[in-house]
């Protein structure tokens, strides 16, 4: 059917323009002028946008064909019992996840063709972001495990390729490397708990990495090995996804071009692994012990992030710490068995995120590339169109009704308060403050107050219409996309009830209940929902005052840090770094290679080396005592021989 | 009759005190006639083993051996002599000692 083939097409048609892309460039690479700007432009922004509209295509079809549309274009490979197709599934929940991943990702594209107009490799970046979109779109669109972990490893690979973009430079050539090293840590885990889930699997009969059979047979699991499973690929997910202690990496991608830290860490990639517990939620559901703990570390990693980014002065660094405390906030609610509203904040966090880093990117693109906080100021007269996108997403992130964040952000504190883990609550409840607190210092250090610095602000201008075009429109979108997940007391979520028959529906505390104990566990339920809102609001509100009195009222600035151990901790990014770097770069590679110098290298090798031709020498000094050229001692010698000779024949063979 | 035995005895008497003079003296002259001490006294011992045997072999090649130690003694001193001439004044009281012919150094 016409319909199916379109499911392969999405993630085929980014990768068709990154190859042609690429062919382009290489048949004119010797000629002065390359290939024109404009062109590539074009070619590159058919991929996604043609995958947006194909992706669109089939999301409006689901609601005919409800159990959505499956393609396997040819079997990747087929071994003993195992046969894997090349399989992508197009239902709601892909769906979701690819029309966000087109249309922020064509978006992207848009303002990347402003952003990146100057660069060298233009084409380069284009070929790596089409090539990226694709993994991507494989990654969500996959129906089998192993060509989820395709998309998976593809995602890794762009990555390392976009954020060493500029790979002249050793410390961000050096970023990329510790993007890649840290997300292949997840990778052993992911493939760990496939191999599990596959052997579990494989040893009740069903010999198979399809999804949608596994989820079938979902009842075959055991507690024991769905924990063992789900925490596995956990640390996939948790590589990918940020969060502790597996975060190390995500601060310093920013080393990457800006639309990169945009598409890849804040609306897209990050998102992967949130995606993978969502889709295997059937192992999170049978194993309750590990859905405690990825929320747990899902609140820690909130909280340690957003202490983090309240001490960062360079305005990327600020998003990149805000992304992994959103994602955290997003594990939460997975851990919670709230697979919907997991989704629906990374559906709200992609546009605000996307918005605050190509915001961000206009900033430091009429700084000259300046990224250092302490350098701006007062921009808000040079850049009117910026700073109020830039404050729509500060709103949305700091959870301001009736923007996107609050709804989505309320939803997932509510679901812990619900699953009864009131100190979750708490912990994400002051994060959500800090949020707002960190959030709004960025935008009073970047846009309010006084120039800090004079030849910078003079030349500051705003960026070009395909830069301001997707800014306008995902900040609409930030306004916006909380309407489809409006709590219990304002109409329910359309999202959720959306998406139930793929995540599942969530638990009904008023389940069971009739007539009058029915009215009242509802009216205290909603009356729950508007206290916690009014909390959030609360707190969220007091933190922007309070941000607003500090650099704005009293124009504290980023050098006017107070000087405590606690803001010493934040900094220092609570010593993670620090650790890694003792434990792993001193421990274990310097410490090797001292090893293998002192031991290998000069006990056995020299030892070998020097000491053979030491030992012959000795061995010839010693006999050289006999070359002494005397007739007497020769005659001696000769006679002496000639009689141990005579004996010995003797003793051999008898008189 | 002499047991052969006893001829054999002797001639290993013989034949080790040439190879005693052999090693132990240092003119030149007394080491020559150490090693015809010790060729005759294979001669000996041919000769006494080919009576024992009753074969003649041992009789001829004693004929052998006589010849070739003349011929030896002949060569060997003529080269003595010639050394010895050709050895100025001071060289010709050492120059009858074995120690002489060392190769390295002297």
């Amino acid at each position: 059917m016409k319909e199916h083939l379109l499911v392969s097409l999405i993630p085929a048609l980014p990768l068709v323009g990154a190859l042609l892309l690429g062919i382009m460039t290489l048949l004119r690479a010797n000629q002065p002028r390359g290939v024109s700007n404009g062109l590539v432009s074009f070619v590159a922004l058919c991929g996604p946008v043609l995958a947006f509209a194909a992706a669109l295509k089939l999301f409006l079809g689901l609601d005919a064909h409800p159990s959505g549309y499956i393609h396997e274009p040819f079997t990747w490979f087929a071994v003993g019992n195992l046969d894997v197709p090349m399989s992508f599934y197009f239902d709601r929940l892909s769906g979701v996840m690819a029309l966000i991943v087109t249309f922020i990702g064509s978006l992207i594209h848009l303002y990347s063709i402003g952003y990146m107009g100057h660069e060298r490799g233009f084409n380069r970046f284009f070929v790596y972001l089409n090539l990226f979109l694709s993994a991507m779109l494989v990654l969500v669109l996959a129906k089998s495990l192993p060509v989820l972990f395709l998309g998976w490893e593809g995602v890794g690979a762009c990555s390392f390729l976009l954020v060493g973009y500029y790979f002249g430079d050793t410390e961000k050539a050096q970023a990329a490397n510790k993007a890649f090293i840290v997300n292949r840590v997840g990778d052993w885990g992911f493939i760990l708990g496939l191999l599990v889930l596959f052997g579990f699997m494989g040893s009740h009969g069903v010999w198979t990495l399809d999804m949608l059979t596994l989820k079938s047979h979902a009842a075959l699991l055991t507690p024991a090995v769905a924990t063992t499973v789900a925490l596995l690929l956990f640390v996939g997910a948790s590589a990918k996804s940020a969060q502790i202690p597996l975060h190390v990496w995500l601060a310093d991608a920013m080393a990457g071009p800006t639309p990169v830290s945009a598409l890849i860490h804040a609306a897209t990639m990050v998102t992967a692994g949130i995606y993978l517990l969502v889709r295997l939620s059937f192992v999170m559901d049978a194993a309750p012990a590990a859905g405690y703990t990825v929320a747990t570390i899902g609140v820690l990693t909130a909280f340690v992030a957003a202490t983090i980014a309240v001490t960062q002065t360079n305005i990327k660094k600020v998003l990149a710490y805000s992304t992994v405390s959103q994602l955290g906030f997003m594990f939460a609610a997975v851990g919670a068995g709230a697979y919907a509203v997991g989704i629906f904040h990374l559906m709200t966090h992609a546009f605000f995120k996307a918005l605050l880093f190509l915001g961000a990117g206009a900033v430091i693109h009429a700084m000259h590339h300046e990224e250092d906080m302490s350098r701006f100021g007062g921009l808000r007269s040079r850049l009117p169109f910026t700073a109020a996108v830039m404050l729509v997403g500060c709103l949305a992130i700091a959870g301001i009704p009736p923007l996107s964040g609050f709804f989505s952000k309320d939803a997932i504190l509510y679901v812990q308060w619900e699953r009864g883990w009131h100190v979750h609550y708490v912990a994400l409840l002051l994060t959500s403050g800090l949020t707002a607190f960190y959030m709004f210092r960025m935008y009073f250090l970047t846009f309010a107050g006084e120039a800090r610095d004079e030849e910078l602000d003079r030349h500051a201008h705003e960026g070009p219409a395909v830069m301001n075009l997707p800014l306008l429109v995902l900040a609409v979108g930030s306004v916006v996309a909380g309407l489809v997940g409006l709590p219990a007391a304002m109409g329910g979520s359309s999202l959720a009830a959306w998406l139930e028959p793929v995540c599942g529906a969530p638990v009904d505390h008023l389940a069971g209940l009739t007539g009058d104990a029915l009215k009242q566990a509802t009216f205290i339920a909603h009356s729950h929902e508007y206290l916690f809102m009014a909390f959030a609001i609360i707190a969220s509100g007091a933190a922007i005052i309070a941000a607003y009195y500090r650099y704005v009222l009293m124009g504290k600035t980023p050098f006017d840090v107070p000087r405590n151990l606690i803001l010493a901790v934040f900094a220092r990014k609570w010593g993670f770094d620090d650790l890694y770097q003792l434990l792993f770069v001193r421990g274990s590679i310097q410490l090797i290679g001292w090893g293998l110098d002192r031991v290998c290298d000069r006990f056995f090798i020299d030892g070998v080396v020097n000491g053979l031709p030491s030992l012959y020498t000795r061995m010839a000094g010693a006999a050289r005592v006999l070359q002494t050229g005397a007739a007497r001692l020769y005659a001696y010698v000769m006679v002496l021989g000639a009689t141990l000779l005579f004996y010995f024949l003797l003793a051999r063979f008898g008189v | 009759m002499i047991p052969t035995t006893h001829f054999l005895f002797v001639s290993v008497v013989l034949f080790c005190v040439g190879l005693a003079g052999f090693v132990a003296r240092r003119n030149l002259f007394i080491i020559f006639m150490s090693i015809e001490l010790m060729l005759n006294a294979a001669n000996l011992s041919f000769v006494a083993l080919s009576r024992h045997l009753g074969n003649l072999d041992g009789q001829v090649f004693a004929f052998l051996v006589i010849a070739l130690a003349a011929a030896e003694a002949a060569v060997g001193l003529a080269i003595v002599i010639l050394i010895f001439k050709n050895a100025n004044e001071a060289q010709q009281r050492d120059a009858l000692s074995i120690d002489q012919y060392s190769s390295l150094g002297h």
